[in-house]
C-alpha cells in the first residue's frame, strides 16, 4: 500500500471549526436577508420562470400526446383541441412490452454490476490508494474520452463474429463498460468524505475488509451510491446509438422501439410524446424514488 | 456484498426467463424469418396483418425491426455491406436495389419467380420492373409504388376561373401559383420542398432538372451541376417557391407539405403520388377537393419520379425458402384484397400491379387519384429522364453509391438559396466542385 493519500481527517469531513470560526459571512448572510426582500423576491420569481421554462417542454409534450395526430400537427399548436387517448393507444398496440423489458433488465443488470465492481475499485482508488491511484484514474477517465462512435464498427463485427448481435446480455456488457468509469469516479468522491477514524475503529474491532465496506462504508455513503446508481441506471435506460446498431428483432430496447413511431410518411407527433411519456415513466419513478437519496448524494462532497 | 451477487443473480435468471434474450444473427428460430422494414404506414398496416394471416397459413413466424427511413437505410446497409444474415429480408427501394445487386448483398429472385407462377411478375408494372432489376436478373419486389403527380384545390381554382391543364407546364403552374396565392387568408399558391436532403428538396428538384434540359451527370461523368438548363430549373424552382410557396419553405419536407394541403394552407402541391391516399382518407379536411394531373414538364414528355419500397433477400439468409415465401404473400395480388376488406380499400398498397387498377373496390375508394397515379408511374422511364443519354439509372436521383453524399451537400446550398442566404450561382458552383469530386472518385473506384 502506497504511504500517501488522498484523503486526510482535516480534509475529510468536520465542518464544525469552520463555521466556528466564520461568525462574520453568518452575520453578513443575516444582514442581506434582512436588507433585501425586494430582491429576494425578485430571486423567487426568477426561479420560478426558469422552472416554468424547464417544465414546458414535458408539459407540451403531454399535451400534444393526449390530442389527436392533425390537432397535434397544426401551426400554431391548438392547445384547446380536443382530448383523444389515439396516440397512447398506437403506442401500446404496437406491443412495446418486449422492448421495455429488455431495456428493464439491461438497465437494472449493467446497473448492479457497475455498482459491484465500482465500489471496491472507488475504495481502492480512495481510502487504500493502491498505487499510482492517480494515473488509475485518469485512465478510466479516458476511456471516455474516445466517442462511442469511433468504436462503433469494431463492436459491431466483433459482435457478428461471435454470434452476439442482436443479444441482450452483450448490450448490458457495453452498458457496464460505458458507465463503469463515471460510476468509479463518482463514488470516489463519496468515499473520500469517509472520515479515517471510522475504518480504524472498525479494524480495532476486528472487522475485515468485506464486513467493513458492506457494514461500515456502504451505509455512510448511500447516497452516493444511489445517486451513482440512478445515474447510470438514466444513462443506460436512454442509450440508443449502441441499441440501434448491434440489436434487432429480439433484443431491441425502448429507444429504438420508440424511434419506429417517426415516419416520413403521414403524421407521427401524438404518438411519438405518447411513446416518450410512457417510456420516461421509469427513469421519473427511479428519481422520485431515490429524491431524497439523490439530494444528499448530489450534494456530498460540495461542503468541506 | 455476497447478497447482492445473489440478488443479480437471481435478477439475471428470472428476466431470462421472460425477456427476449436473444439468440445470435438471424436465429429467432427454424421457422421463422427475420424483416427489417422501414415504419411506412403500408408497412405498419403490413406488420398487423402478418400473425393473423401469413402466419396462420404458413406455420412461419416473422420477426419485424421497423425503424424510420433514414435508420433503417443505415441499419440495412450496415447489415447487408458485413452479410451478417441476421435478417432475411429488408426493405429496400429502386435507389439500393441495382447498387446492392451488383455488390452481390441481393439474391436474384428468378429461381423462385420460375417456381412461383401465381406470383404473376408480368403483372408489376413495367417501370417497377425495370428499376428493380440488374443484369437482367430480378432483386427486388415492390411493396407499393410511387411517382410524382400534382395536386390542387379544385375548388380554389374554379373561384378564380382557372382551368388547370391535364399535362401541365411548369411555367403555366407558375402562372396558377402566382393567382391561386392568397386565395384565402394565409394560403400560399404552392408547397414545394425545401428541406435539405437528398430525399427532400432534390428529389422534386431534379425532376424539374431533367425536364429542364439539365442534368447532374452527362453520359460520360461530366457533371452538369452549374450547367445552364440546371441553373435555369433550380433559379425556377428557387423563385417560384419564395414568390408563392409555404411559410417555412427551406424547412418544408413531404410531412410538413402534406400538413400544409390538408389544413389548407396552400393551393397545389407537387409530389408524391402515395400522398393522395392520405388527402382522399375518411376524415381528410380536403377529402373530394383535390384534383389531380400530371408531373409539370418543359422539354420533356413526363417528368414525375419513381420510387418502390420493395423486398430484397438478403444474399447471407439461411432461410431463402421462407423468406420468398413471405414477399409472394405481402406483394402477391391477394394481399391488396386483404388490406382492402380488412383495413379498408383507401390503404391498398397500390401503385405495383397493373391489376390492382381492375379491383372495382379500390378504383370506387381511389376514384380521384388512381387514374392519375398509374399513369404517372407508368410514364416514368428511369432509363432516360431526361434529354440526354444518362450514365446511371434514376430519375430523381443517380444510381450510385456517392449520390446521397452528394445530394445532401447540394441541398443545403439550394436550401439556403430558398432561404434567401446564398444565390442559385454560388450554391450550384459550389455543387459542380463537389459533383467533380464524385465523378473523378466513383470511375476511379469502377476502373480498379
Amino acid at each position: 500500500m502506497s504511504t500517501s493519500t488522498p484523503v486526510t481527517p482535516e480534509t475529510s469531513g468536520d465542518p464544525v471549526p469552520d463555521s466556528v470560526g466564520a461568525p462574520k459571512p453568518i452575520q453578513g448572510s443575516q444582514i442581506s436577508h434582512r436588507k433585501a426582500p425586494r430582491s429576494q423576491g425578485l430571486l423567487g420569481l426568477l426561479a420560478w420562470v426558469i422552472g416554468i421554462l424547464f417544465v414546458l417542454p414535458v408539459a407540451w409534450m403531454v399535451l400534444t400526446s393526449l390530442h389527436s395526430e392533425t390537432d397535434a400537427a397544426t401551426n400554431p399548436p391548438s392547445l384547446f383541441a380536443p382530448l383523444s387517448l389515439e396516440g397512447y393507444k398506437a403506442f401500446f398496440a404496437a406491443g412495446p412490452w418486449p422492448a421495455l423489458l429488455n431495456s428493464l433488465t439491461a438497465s437494472v443488470i449493467s446497473t448492479l454490476l457497475v455498482l459491484l465492481l465500482a465500489f471496491p475499485a472507488a475504495y481502492a482508488l480512495s481510502i487504500r490508494p493502491v498505487k499510482k491511484w492517480s494515473d488509475v484514474l485518469f485512465f478510466f477517465l479516458s476511456t471516455k474520452m474516445l466517442p462511442i462512435v469511433a468504436g462503433i464498427l469494431p463492436l459491431y463485427l466483433f459482435a457478428q463474429k461471435v454470434g452476439l448481435l442482436d443479444n441482450i446480455w452483450w448490450l448490458m456488457l457495453l452498458y457496464t463498460s460505458m458507465n463503469l468509469p463515471i460510476a468509479i469516479w463518482m463514488l470516489r468522491s463519496f468515499l473520500a468524505e469517509v472520515p479515517i477514524e471510522m475504518l480504524e475503529a472498525a479494524q480495532i474491532d476486528g472487522a475485515s475488509l468485506p464486513r467493513t465496506l458492506r457494514d461500515v462504508i456502504a451505509p455512510v455513503v448511500m447516497p452516493g451510491i444511489a445517486a451513482a446508481a440512478l445515474i447510470c441506471f438514466i444513462f443506460s435506460w436512454n442509450e440508443l446509438l449502441l441499441a440501434r446498431v448491434l440489436t434487432g428483432t429480439v433484443a431491441g430496447t425502448a429507444p429504438v422501439f420508440l424511434t419506429g413511431f417517426v415516419t416520413s410518411q403521414g403524421l407521427f407527433l401524438a404518438k411519438v410524446c405518447a411513446a416518450s411519456l410512457v417510456v420516461s415513466l421509469p427513469v421519473l419513478a427511479a428519481g422520485f424514488a431515490a429524491q431524497d437519496k439523490l439530494v444528499q448524494g448530489l450534494s456530498m462532497g460540495a461542503v468541506k | 456484498m455476497a447478497g447482492a451477487v445473489a440478488l443479480t443473480g437471481g435478477l439475471v435468471a428470472s428476466l431470462s426467463a421472460c425477456a427476449g434474450w436473444g439468440g445470435g444473427g438471424g436465429d429467432g428460430g427454424a421457422n421463422s424469418i427475420n424483416v427489417l422494414m422501414v415504419n411506412n404506414p403500408q408497412m405498419i398496416d403490413l406488420q398487423k396483418l402478418t400473425a393473423a394471416n401469413f402466419t396462420k397459413q404458413t406455420g412461419i413466424t416473422v420477426n419485424f425491426t421497423v425503424l424510420p427511413e433514414n435508420d433503417v437505410r443505415d441499419k440495412i446497409s450496415q447489415e447487408f455491406s458485413s452479410q451478417a444474415g441476421q435478417y432475411d429480408i429488408a426493405s429496400v427501394s429502386n435507389f439500393e436495389v441495382p447498387i446492392y445487386a451488383k455488390a452481390k448483398w441481393l439474391s436474384p429472385l428468378d429461381p423462385f419467380l420460375a417456381k412461383d407462377k401465381a406470383f404473376d411478375q408480368a403483372d408489376i408494372l413495367k417501370p417497377m420492373q425495370v428499376s428493380l432489376s440488374s443484369d437482367g436478373k430480378v432483386y427486388g419486389e415492390p411493396f407499393y409504388g410511387e411517382s410524382s403527380f400534382l395536386m390542387y384545390r379544385k375548388d380554389i381554382l374554379k373561384e378564380k376561373g382557372i382551368t388547370m391543364p391535364e399535362k401541365p407546364t411548369w411555367p403555366q403552374v407558375a402562372a396558377i401559383a402566382a393567382k391561386v396565392d392568397g386565395a384565402r387568408p394565409g394560403m400560399a399558391g404552392i408547397c414545394l420542398r425545401g428541406q435539405p436532403g437528398w430525399g427532400q428538396v432534390i428529389a422534386p428538384l431534379t425532376t424539374l432538372v431533367n425536364t429542364f434540359g439539365g442534368t447532374w451527370f452527362e453520359k460520360d461523368w461530366t457533371p452538369g451541376v452549374n450547367a445552364p438548363p440546371f441553373k435555369e430549373a433550380t433559379q425556377f424552382y428557387v423563385d417560384l417557391v419564395r414568390k408563392h410557396g409555404e411559410k417555412g419553405a427551406p424547412q418544408a419536407g413531404f410531412t410538413e407539405c402534406l400538413n400544409n394541403l390538408t389544413q389548407g394552407n396552400v393551393a397545389m402541391w407537387y409530389d408524391a403520388t402515395s400522398a393522395a391516399g392520405s388527402l382522399e382518407a375518411p376524415g381528410s379536411p380536403v377529402k373530394g377537393k383535390l384534383g389531380y394531373v400530371a408531373a409539370p414538364v418543359v422539354k420533356t414528355k413526363s417528368s414525375g419520379w419513381l420510387y418502390a419500397w420493395s423486398w430484397g433477400i438478403q444474399a447471407a439468409s439461411t432461410k431463402q425458402e421462407n423468406a420468398w415465401k413471405f414477399i409472394s404473400w405481402a406483394s402477391g395480388k391477394d394481399y391488396e384484397n386483404l388490406v382492402g376488406n380488412q383495413l379498408g380499400w383507401s390503404r391498398v398498397p397500390a401503385g405495383k400491379r397493373a391489376s390492382t387498377y381492375e379491383i372495382p373496390q379500390y378504383l370506387k375508394a381511389a376514384a380521384a387519384f388512381a387514374g392519375p397515379t398509374k399513369a404517372a408511374i407508368e410514364a416514368a422511364d428511369p432509363e432516360n429522364p431526361g434529354v440526354q443519354p444518362r450514365p446511371a439509372i434514376g430519375i430523381q436521383f443517380i444510381d450510385i453509391p456517392e449520390f446521397p453524399d452528394l445530394g445532401t451537400q447540394v441541398s443545403q446550398d439550394v436550401s439556403s438559396a430558398i432561404a434567401g442566404q446564398t444565390t442559385v450561382d454560388d450554391a450550384l458552383n459550389k455543387g459542380q466542385r463537389i459533383a467533380e469530386d464524385v465523378a473523378e472518385r466513383y470511375q476511379s473506384r469502377e476502373n480498379q
